[in-house]
């Protein structure tokens, strides 16, 4: 598998991705935010968290007009696989790869803890290695985490099976407890927990580990 | 540059008043004018003032700082530069330093806690080193005062909001309430940043007529005078004071930090400066007086935020996010390169010169022109007069409680409860490196890509400080011992942060001397050398001082991750007490908490002791699953803890309130099988190191002899009090 990262000012979780998508066997590329265009022959473009521009205005959205989210997004439009974690979810829904917006936590607090998840459909690249209805536990950190989405398209969420983790005690008041939602052709994940923070067993976790495993395995096949 | 008329050009005339407003002292006004002969221009009376107060010149505590052992074959980098350096072995080096933010916190709590882990993250990275852990230390008023819970709230975060942005994962810290603080709260941040041995940056310049670039954000008018507001008591004027609060910006410390360790590895770095307290002037004259050069300014090219500031403002803004670099001229393209790329400032706005000068020019008007080395060289040094602390009176008789009643109670004061409310709004997993979250104890970080790991912990208790400096000042690194050596770390050296009332009094500067005293000893015999430190003074409102909080951060090496000590008690497993116990309650949690009383002296600290039953702990960790050290609430509290984070029942032989509620030193509580207590029962008795079972991990409660609770009832007292006290 062949990955970029994209590495805006002030990302922050870029370099721990880079780690967790190496170890899964992964060739690596970090990509600067001003490049215009993606390295060619990519697999696979993650999106890392952190506080890209500060979160300044609205979370990813400054993110979401730097020239590398143009090739983003036609990277996505020709079926390319696409991952966004944290700061990385709330950039692709600033693009529109996903849908719906991540508005401030209900508590109005920054929340850095472990929280159960459970799978909901492990019909993706993604999540492959997973099983449907497996709960499993990956840390969250965020203060903008709160899930918000309009009844229509959580209906089409739910009914196309796009929902791909919810929380087991919903920690931001996410609609429908939703952590992660995949894009309709199913290449696109977004997601507030950060799996790349539970893929080594001496960090107290590796349930983040399934998820960089599949994609590696599905994405050399392809 | 002749010092012309123009030289006062429409500054204010240099008054009794204005000399006063500026902190300075009419015998130091007198010295001043005996340095320079003749007055001083405003500009350079406002340097001066900037130079000499007590937050950057040391001037009461210097004296006593040099007593500190501050030497070791591990110490690369002791205190006088921005930060400690300690070799970790294999050409790798940990750069940390703790530094208070506490006056600006009390006046804004969000922006001074934020702008306190701003200013120390960039005396890190400032010296080439990428920032990988932090930790604070807290202490607030009695909740039932009416600031505090605001004080809670905006210092975490303001802690967070800081830290989480810049990308700094946050292992450890202390959060303490007592009325002490009622009038001044104290935010003590920590932060160790990792460096290669052979690219360590540090500030004295050298070569003349190098260009002095300033890099980072732009000056603007915020913090103008902070330092010398540091340097004073509050009274009810407090409020007007909220102007010289800094505010942060931790998206461009950020750019700043990336920024600086690539400029760094281009090779165009001679030296380098963070713009911390006083600004462009600290920086400017830290960077000469250490490289015996003078250096000339031209304020005109500073970036600046807003127009028409005056050289007075510029030279004292406390902006933050800013830096100061003497550059190799030659370099100077590939240098502004890595700024332009990140959106940063980067301007030439001066250079060295050779004579012993600090010229200070805005559009080619002298504005301050001054001898540079006498500005540090010469300030004030007091050696201020001091009375031992008196002796504590005896400890009157404590009554018998139910032990259960006492833990209930120890539990449910946000003193000792959880403090996930906290910590849980701090990143403290960026960097994918944390191997032990905070909470209890130590905080363990893995050096990346390595198997070493580094543990950080910060440790005071200072009501022992208040009855007993000498030994209060002890008792801080001996827990601080205790803390690295309980995740099975050898402990390295230590970063301490001096929070005092008003030097001026005898008794205040007599808990200084007497707590200097105790952590000179204890590093001595410990082997923990302090390599970096700040003092804090004036802690005082309307003449009512702080406890005497001495604050303790250290760092220790874990050579392998398979040694680190991170089980947990198991259903079956043995308790076992390292270390004598006689029942010391003075100066108590328990005390304190449940009888409200303060007598009683601190409980001594034996340092052979403390440095044997560490060793012990090292030597044997292969037998140990669980470990923590005793301190506050003592045995039964330790037990709790254990028992808590396991999720298992405990059981305690002892009945009587000294035995469990003591808090004698030295002493850890270790839970393993049986046949590792039998082997650690061995080892004890070869080395002469005090062992004995207090009892039994299992089941689903507490029980002291008799008496129980269920675990599940007394863990969601612990689990919530805090935060239903200040949320």
């Amino acid at each position: 598998m062949r990955a970029a990262v994209i590495v805006f000012p002030g990302s922050n979780c870029d370099r721990d991705l880079v780690v967790a998508l190496e170890q899964a066997g992964a060739d690596v590329q970090m990509v600067w935010h001003k490049d215009k265009e993606l390295p060619a022959g990519l697999d696979l473009v993650a999106v890392p968290g952190g506080f890209s521009f500060g979160d300044y205005l609205r979370c990813g959205a400054i993110a979401a007009q730097s020239p590398i989210c143009r090739s983003v997004v036609n990277f996505a439009g020709k079926g390319g696989y696409v991952l966004g974690i944290c700061n990385g979810f709330q950039i692709l829904t600033e693009t529109g790869l996903l849908p719906g917006a991540l508005l401030r936590n209900a508590d109005l607090h920054y929340i850095c803890k472990y929280v159960p998840l459970t799978v909901q459909t492990a019909n993706s690249a993604f999540t492959r290695g997973y099983t449907k209805g497996q709960n499993i536990n990956i840390p969250i950190a965020h203060h903008d985490g709160n899930y918000n989405v309009d009844p229509e398209t959580l209906g089409r969420l739910k009914g196309d099976d796009r929902i791909a983790f919810t929380y087991g005690d919903n920690p931001n008041g996410s609609t429908a407890d939703i952590a992660g939602v995949l894009s309709e052709n199913r290449r696109v994940l977004g997601m507030m927990p950060h799996p790349e923070r539970a893929a080594d067993s001496r960090l107290g976790g590796t349930d983040g580990t399934a998820l960089f495993r599949a994609l590696a395995d599905s994405l050399v096949a392809a | 540059m002749p010092l012309g008329d123009n030289l006062f050009m429409q500054e204010p005339a240099i008054t009794k008043d204005l000399i006063a407003a500026h902190g300075l002292k009419p015998d130091e006004y007198e010295r001043l004018l005996k340095t320079i002969g003749r007055e001083p221009s405003f500009t350079e009376l406002g340097i001066f003032s900037a130079m000499w107060n007590e937050h950057c010149s040391y001037k009461s505590s210097k004296k006593w700082l040099r007593t500190l052992p501050t030497t070791g074959p591990q110490v690369i980098c002791g205190p006088g530069e921005n930060a400690g350096i300690v070799d970790i072995g294999d050409g790798q080096c940990v750069v940390f330093k703790m530094e208070s933010h506490n006056h600006p916190s009390y006046i804004e709590p969000y922006q001074g806690a934020a702008t306190g882990v701003g200013g120390i993250l960039r005396d890190v990275f400032t010296m080439g080193a990428r920032p990988i852990a932090a930790m604070n230390s807290l202490s607030f008023g009695e909740l039932s005062h009416p600031k505090t819970r605001q004080l809670v709230n905006g210092v975490v975060a303001g802690i967070g909001g800081y830290g989480n942005c810049f990308g700094v994962p946050t292992v450890g810290g202390e959060v303490r309430f007592d009325a002490a603080y009622n009038g001044n709260c104290l935010v003590n941040a920590f932060a160790a940043g990792l460096a290669d041995t052979d690219k360590i940056f540090y500030s004295a310049a050298s070569g003349v007529g190098m260009p002095v670039v300033y890099l980072g954000a732009k000056t603007g008018r915020d913090g103008v005078g902070g330092a010398t507001m540091a340097s004073a008591e509050f009274d009810d004027t407090i409020e007007e004071k909220r102007p010289t609060v800094q505010v942060g910006d931790p998206f461009t410390e950020k750019r700043l930090m990336e920024a600086t360790l690539e400029l760094m590895a281009t090779g165009a770095v001679i030296s380098i400066q963070d713009m911390g307290a006083a600004g462009l002037t600290c920086s400017a004259v830290e960077m000469g007086d250490k490289g015996n050069l003078g250096v000339r300014l031209d304020l005109e090219k500073v970036p600046t935020r807003e127009p028409n500031m005056t050289a007075y403002e510029m030279m004292l803004s406390e902006s933050q996010e800013r830096m100061l670099m003497v550059l190799k001229p030659e370099l100077e393209a590939e240098a502004k390169a890595v700024f332009d790329k990140w959106d940063l400032d980067f301007a030439i706005v001066g250079e060295t010169i050779a004579e012993d000068r600090f010229v200070v020019m805005l559009n080619n008007e002298v504005k301050a022109d001054l001898p540079l080395k006498a500005l540090s060289g010469t300030a004030p040094e007091y050696d201020r007069p001091w009375v031992e602390t008196p002796r504590a009176a005896p400890l009157d008789d404590v009554p018998e409680i139910d032990p259960i009643d006492g833990l209930r109670a120890l539990l449910a004061s946000p003193n000792y409860a959880a403090k996930n409310w906290v910590f849980e709004q701090y990143d403290t997993m960026v960097m994918a490196d944390t191997i032990k979250l905070p909470g209890l104890g130590a905080g363990v970080i893995r050096v990346h890509g390595t198997r070493k790991a580094l543990a950080f912990t910060s440790d005071v208790t200072p009501r022992y400080v208040m009855a007993n400096p000498t030994e209060g000042g002890k008792q801080a690194v001996a827990e601080a011992y205790r803390n690295l050596t309980a995740v099975g770390a050898k402990p390295l050296a230590t970063t301490d942060n001096m929070n005092f009332g008003n030097p001026e009094k005898p008794e205040i500067m007599g808990q200084f001397v007497g707590a200097i005293k105790g952590i000179g000893e204890a590093v001595s015999a410990l082997d923990m050398p302090i390599v970096s430190g700040n003092v804090s003074l004036y802690n005082e409102t309307d003449g009512t001082g702080i406890l005497p909080t001495p604050t303790i951060g250290a760092v220790g090496l874990i050579d392998d991750i398979d040694h680190i000590i991170a089980g947990e008690a198991r259903e079956g497993h043995v308790a076992l007490l390292v270390g004598k116990t006689k029942g010391h309650l003075g100066q108590s949690a328990l005390l304190a908490e449940v009888f409200h009383r303060k007598d009683g002296d601190a409980p001594h600290v034996d340092l052979d002791a403390e440095k044997r039953n560490g060793d012990f702990i090292r030597d044997n960790r292969h037998y140990i699953k669980a470990c923590t050290d005793l301190s506050d609430g003592g045995l039964i509290v330790a037990a709790f803890e254990i028992a808590e984070t396991a999720g298992v029942g405990v059981s305690l032989d002892a009945a009587d309130t000294a035995k469990l509620f003591g808090e004698d030193q030295a002493r850890y509580l270790v839970a393993c099988n049986f046949d590792q207590a039998e082997a650690l029962i061995t080892e004890a008795g070869k080395t002469g190191v005090h062992v004995e079972a207090v009892g039994r991990f299992g089941g689903h409660n507490v029980s002291i002899d008799g008496t129980s609770a269920p675990l599940s009832e007394l863990s969601g007292i612990y689990r919530s009090a805090f935060a239903s006290a200040v949320a």
